[in-house]
């Protein structure tokens, strides 16, 4: 292909017309523009004038050379111009194209794609056999050697893992390459690893190795921890060049169960420096709810760091039997307590009852024997929906009555009268010392110190649940700690006390990895093997090369142990693993690891990830030359004096629409729901049910209107346009009043729009039902519209009803009513029923009843048709007959007024009735 | 313009509209020795006429019949009772109706001719009505006052215009000390304008030149080759490059001005150029002053 620079060109000899040029630009410069003729009477004045240029009967130059342009611009484009032809690369043979395939890819892995796609498609061009593999996704054998388009299918498949390419792995691989030989191409993911170099060499010894890389820089975030009150999480970037900057987001889940961003802070990287450090000072319960920290737009496994138990901080609420004595800090029941939970929890002090109120994670009883029976039936339900109450023994507990009739439902086990003292001055035994776990309890694995001692305890009663119930024991066998769930929750006792009186426990280690296994305390950042030995725990989300969480599936569980080890891989992918009530976050950045850029030898060709791709220019060319010949049409016109009035707006149009490319925004479409919001709550709207019906939604919404025009008319009250209400999605908390036609052919609304029904009917709303069949039926259930309305009707909130009575408050907040008619009249209105010992109070006109606004009214006169008015304010619907009709309609539009002043200002007009004698009682 | 506003009845509907918005108007008559005629035209001093002015004592001279006796039983003296001077005056237009006034710039603008028709109308409707005499400058239509006259105006008006490319003035026709109005684009050759000028001056002769143009002529927004015409064909000019003409020609056409105004003010006239773009009724109201003028 012949090229100039980077263009080349499909049928070169076109561009020999280029010479004609010139000749073109003769022939063109030879003639003028035709002239045009006007009438003017002006030319009496003209006459004897000379023309100042002669030589403007030749084109002009600048025309001359347009029209050039476009000729030229069209020969180059007939030319076939391409830009970037690829000239085929040398090589054959078997072709490799290797991924790293770590996370460190996820972030411009569409670019690798394309990378891999682009070195597939020229080896096919080539008749290369090619193999596509992923280090982090070896197969133990060698890689098979297949035609470029059966292993491009291949190719969307691969995705990058959330771990990095295991050494042992790749060491069996090489050693299943046999003495295959082949050409390379590695797309490397850009980060230091000991295996690269062996691979190299091994690669290189085979054939020609071209690694692509991309040029941006790894980052990555290690595991949060957290010191005093504020958590760190460091930022990892892979070159220490110059500074820059990260944003570190955390993660969670608000009140509503809605994971959001929660906060955001800024990492910045010194010049020089490798890691950049992230604080996040958060409130307690902010930070509890953290699920897990990000660098914001990095998509990539590596630049997530999850959050676990380590990271949350529960509430320990302690209480103790007795005061505390001043001075003998060391015999306070709480003080190894407080010692031991310190550092991972919050603690609470007081009484029982503001520690119920603050809702802790875990209640500790130290030493408390009575407990009244309302308390008791507050820890009860407080257990029941999932509390800890974790109680130690203690002189108090040991010489009470507690539990020893019966099973106190606060204690796990009955207990026998007195305690045990053994080893003492006055006992024979010797102090007795801890029985291995056993593989039940939640302390399995744990080491048993053998100096921990335990001279005093209480005893508990045998029983046949006893065995089941107790999870640590003494070497003799008696129980040491009994558990009993209740509920979603549980009760533990220890059988001795919290300090060091009655054992030495407390003061071991053992104490507070006890209390770490009973979820009482959250455990260290970091678990030691000893820390988990003997637990297995089961993956419940995991992490994609994305960084994106995703359900584990049955992914098998894993010990404790090889989670402690730290180590990630396909067998332990990264996510989050529970085991019970905790859960552990294995991340794919580990703690201490430092991020370095990949080093490769002399010798070895590094490319960037870029591909030039071939792009054919004829088009461009061909659309410049018409563009020219267009612009050359205005060109033209103008020179020849005939670009004038509507022409010249059309001509500009025209040049215009030339010169800027089309410019296509996207359309954001209006939010409705928040528009809908922002119209319901910036006025007072009346608003109706869309049933589904069009042509009674629109009576109805015309029904509001003419309501809406009356209301604005005669009172204060300014309604803006009526809202119809689809109860499924729209908030109804914004409005005050509901109209509802019944249809029987409506949908019943879902269970949860019956809850938001409910409580807008509590907070004060009202609705309006209109079964609007009061020409033909009477109320109940005798019409198909009064069965729907019964239907719809029955979840509702209703309280009693009672047909409106004559000294209802309806009847006198605006007008003085006697009855309510719509379009139809007759049959009862029905409303709230006046509680039974409403009485006519002494010198009242009317009893003083319904304190506060009935939630609904039920008719079926259907009024909507009696105030629907059209867009020029014209009744949509005639009423009655004549004049009486239009009475008719007007009271209709009065108890709409009424109703509406009712829900606005509810009993108001109702205590208006002792206005006298408060005046009264004021002037005296 | 429309054919329906070419009719006579049209241009006179119209003409009436546009001077209805004006009071009567009383042109001050200079002193006309000759041609004295008695009219509604109130001198505002005692003499021969109509209107009452006021009552005065009889003194000696006065004859007996002109006393007043009604007034005079009503005191001890005698009131002669004396009437307003009245005199009317003679106002002669002339009319371009050469063929360059049917020239209009855009299609939503009138010709010049329909303005100047127009305009012509619109004035010696007022002054009909005010009971002065309007007639042509030639001998076809002499100054004469009346209702009548104006139908008869109005039908000269929507003549159908000459054949000559500009038109001229022929000043035979004046009556002395009359009041003349021209009408015309004036850009023909200045001489006759000139001479009939002069012979009006001559005349005792004074009034008003309007100069009616369109914008076009004003802003000759022309570019490119381009043949230029006059409207009968007579005269053709044809330019490379428009656009370099425009400044001389927009000279060429202030010196026309201003050498119409010289003109005007040498002879003792008024001298306006009104665009056809403007609203008529401002270049009615300067007419109605030029011509109310008391020198």
């Amino acid at each position: 292909m012949f090229a100039l620079g980077p263009i080349g060109f499909a049928s070169p000899w076109l561009l020999l017309g280029l010479v004609a040029l010139p000749i073109l630009w003769f022939l063109l410069r030879a003639v003028p523009p035709a002239p045009i003729r006007r009438r003017f009477p002006g030319v009496a004045l003209l006459l004897g004038l000379k023309d100042e240029e002669t030589e403007a009967e030749r084109t002009p130059w600048w025309l001359l050379l347009l029209r050039m342009a476009a000729i030229a611009a069209a020969i180059i484009g007939f030319a076939g111009p391409v830009l970037n032809p690829e000239d085929a690369e040398a090589g054959d043979g078997p072709l490799l194209v290797l991924f790293d395939g770590s996370w460190a890819d996820a972030r411009d892995w569409q670019r690798r794609q394309d990378r891999a796609a682009s070195a597939l498609a020229e080896a096919g061009r080539n008749g290369r056999p090619v193999a596509v593999l992923s280090l982090a996704d070896l197969p133990p054998e060698a890689p098979v050697f297949q035609s470029a388009e059966a292993q491009a299918t291949r190719l969307p498949g691969i995705s990058p893992k959330p771990w990095e390419p295991d050494a042992d792995a790749l060491e069996a691989w090489i050693g299943a390459l046999g003495d295959a030989l082949f050409d390379t191409v590695w797309i490397s993911d850009g980060l230091a690893r000991d295996s690269r170099a062996v691979l190299l060499d091994e690669l290189r010894d085979r054939g020609a190795v071209t690694v692509f890389e991309s040029a941006r820089d790894v980052r990555a975030l290690r595991p949060a921890s957290y010191a005093d009150g504020k958590v760190s999480v460091a930022a990892l970037r892979a070159r220490a060049e110059g500074s820059a900057e990260a944003e570190v987001t955390a993660h969670g889940l608000d009140p509503l169960g809605i994971e959001r961003e929660l906060a955001r802070v800024p990492a910045a990287f010194e010049p020089g420096a490798v890691e950049a450090a992230a604080e996040f000072d958060l409130p307690p319960e902010l930070r509890n709810r953290v699920t897990r920290f990000e660098i914001a737009g990095e998509a990539s496994a590596g630049a997530v760091a999850l959050a676990d138990d380590a990271l949350k901080r529960r509430e320990v609420a302690l209480m103790a039997g007795a005061a505390d004595r001043e001075g003998l800090e060391l015999l306070s029941p709480t003080h190894y307590l407080s010692r031991a939970l310190e550092p991972t929890a919050d603690l609470i002090e007081g009484t029982l009852a503001d520690i119920l109120l603050a809702d802790p994670d875990v209640i500790v009883f130290a030493d408390v024997a009575k407990v009244t029976q309302e308390e008791t039936d507050a820890l009860l339900e407080w257990i029941e929906e999932g509390g800890l109450l974790v109680r130690f023994a203690g002189p108090r507990l040991a010489s009470s009555d507690v539990g020893r009739q019966g099973e106190d439902p606060l204690l796990p086990v009955r207990l026998r009268v007195g305690g045990r003292s053994v080893g003492g001055t006055m006992s024979w035994g010797e102090p007795k010392s801890l029985a291995p776990f056993s593989e039940d309890s939640p302390f399995f694995g744990l080491p048993v110190p053998g100096d921990v001692a335990v001279s005093a305890q209480v005893m508990a009663e045998p029983d046949p649940e006893l065995s089941s119930r107790t999870i640590a024991a003494l070497a003799d066998g008696t129980p040491l700690v009994t558990r009993r769930a209740l509920g979603q929750g549980q009760v533990v006792l220890f059988h001795v006390s919290a300090n060091a009186e009655w054992s030495s426990l407390p003061l071991s280690g053992l104490f507070v990895q006890m209390l770490e296994r009973l979820a009482v305390s959250t455990r260290p950042a970091t678990p030691s093997v000893e820390d988990l030995r003997g637990t297995t725990w089961v993956a419940d989300r995991v992490l994609d090369g994305f960084g994106t969480l995703e359900d584990a599936g049955d992914l098998p569980g894993v010990p404790g142990e090889r989670i402690a080890e730290g180590h990630i891989g396909p067998d332990i992918p990264p996510g989050l693993y529970a085991e019970g009530d905790r859960r552990i976050a294995v991340n794919t950045i580990a703690p201490e690891r430092i991020l370095m850029p990949a080093s490769w030898p002399e010798g070895v060709r590094v490319e960037g990830l870029a591909v030039l791709r071939e792009m054919a220019l004829k088009g461009w060319f061909l659309g410049a030359a018409l563009a020219l010949l267009l612009a050359d049409i205005i060109a033209a016109l103008a020179v020849s004096g005939r670009l004038s009035g509507p022409r010249q707006g059309i001509a500009a149009l025209l040049l215009v629409g030339l010169l800027m490319p089309m410019e296509a925004r996207a359309q954001t479409e209006p939010d409705s729901a928040a528009a809908y919001e922002m119209q319901a709550a910036s006025q007072v709207a009346l608003a109706h049910v869309l049933t589904g019906d069009a042509e009674l939604d629109r009576v109805a919404a015309a029904g509001l209107r003419g309501l809406s025009d009356v209301l604005t008319a005669r009172t204060s009250v300014e309604p803006g346009a009526p809202i119809g209400v689809d109860l499924e999605t729209d908030e109804l908390s914004v409005l005050t009043f509901l109209y509802w036609p019944v249809t029987p052919s409506q949908a019943a609304p879902s269970a949860r729009t019956y809850a938001k029904l409910n409580r807008f009917l509590r907070s004060g709303g009202m609705i309006l039902f209109d079964t609007r069949d009061a020409d033909v039926t009477g109320f109940g259930a005798a019409s198909a519209n009064g069965q729907k309305l019964q239907a719809l009707a029955a979840p509702l909130d209703v309280p009693p009803l009672e047909p409106i009575p004559s000294d209802h408050v309806l009847t006198r907040t605006f007008y003085l009513l006697q009855d309510f008619p719509g379009r139809h009249v007759g049959r009862a209105v029905w409303a709230e029923a006046a509680p039974p010992d409403a009485e006519q109070a002494e010198g009242m006109p009317f009893r003083n009843l319904n304190d506060g606004v009935t939630p609904v009214v039920i008719g079926g006169n259907d009024w909507a048709a009696a105030w629907a008015v059209d867009e020029r304010g014209l009744a949509m619907f005639p009423v009655g007959r004549g004049l009486a009709g239009e009475r008719q309609r007007e009271i209709a539009y009065r108890f709409g007024v009424n109703l509406i002043m009712h829900v606005l200002t509810g009993n108001y007009k109702s205590d208006q009735v002792h206005v006298p004698a408060l005046l009264e009682r004021l002037g005296q | 313009m429309s054919e329906a506003a070419l009719r006579p009845t049209g241009l006179r509907r119209r003409a009436e509209e546009l001077a209805a918005a004006l009071p009567p108007l009383l042109v001050a008559a200079e002193h006309l020795a000759a041609a004295v005629q008695l009219g509604e035209h109130g001198r505002r001093r005692a003499g021969m006429g109509d209107e009452f002015w006021q009552f005065r004592p009889a003194h000696a001279g006065d004859e007996a019949r002109m006393i007043d006796w009604r007034r005079s039983a009503r005191a001890d003296v005698h009131f002669v009772r004396e009437k307003e001077w009245q005199a009317a005056q003679s106002v002669q237009i002339w009319l371009d109706d050469a063929r360059s006034m049917e020239f209009t710039g855009a299609k939503d603008r009138p010709t010049k001719g329909d303005r100047a028709r127009l305009l012509a109308l619109a004035l010696s409707v007022l002054m009909i009505r005010a009971g002065e005499r309007v007639g042509l400058a030639d001998a076809s239509a002499p100054p004469r006052p009346g209702e009548v006259q104006l139908m008869r105006l109005a039908q000269t008006f929507t003549a159908p215009p000459g054949e000559a490319d500009f038109g001229a003035p022929v000043a035979r026709a004046f009556l002395p000390h009359a009041r003349a109005v021209f009408l015309s684009d004036f850009l023909g050759d200045p001489a006759p304008v000139e001479a009939a000028l002069t012979e009006a001056a001559d005349r005792g002769v004074k009034g008003a030149l309007v100069q009616i143009l369109d914008p076009v002529e004003e802003a000759f927004p022309f570019d490119g080759r381009t043949i230029f015409e006059s409207m009968a064909g007579s005269l053709t000019y044809e330019t490379r490059k428009a656009g370099d003409l425009r400044d001389r020609y927009l000279q060429r056409i202030a010196e026309r001005k201003d050498r119409l105004d010289r003109l005007a003010r040498a002879t003792g006239w008024l001298f306006l150029c009104h665009h056809t773009g403007d609203s008529p009724q401002s270049a009615l109201l300067w007419l109605y002053r030029a011509l109310e003028r008391v020198r």
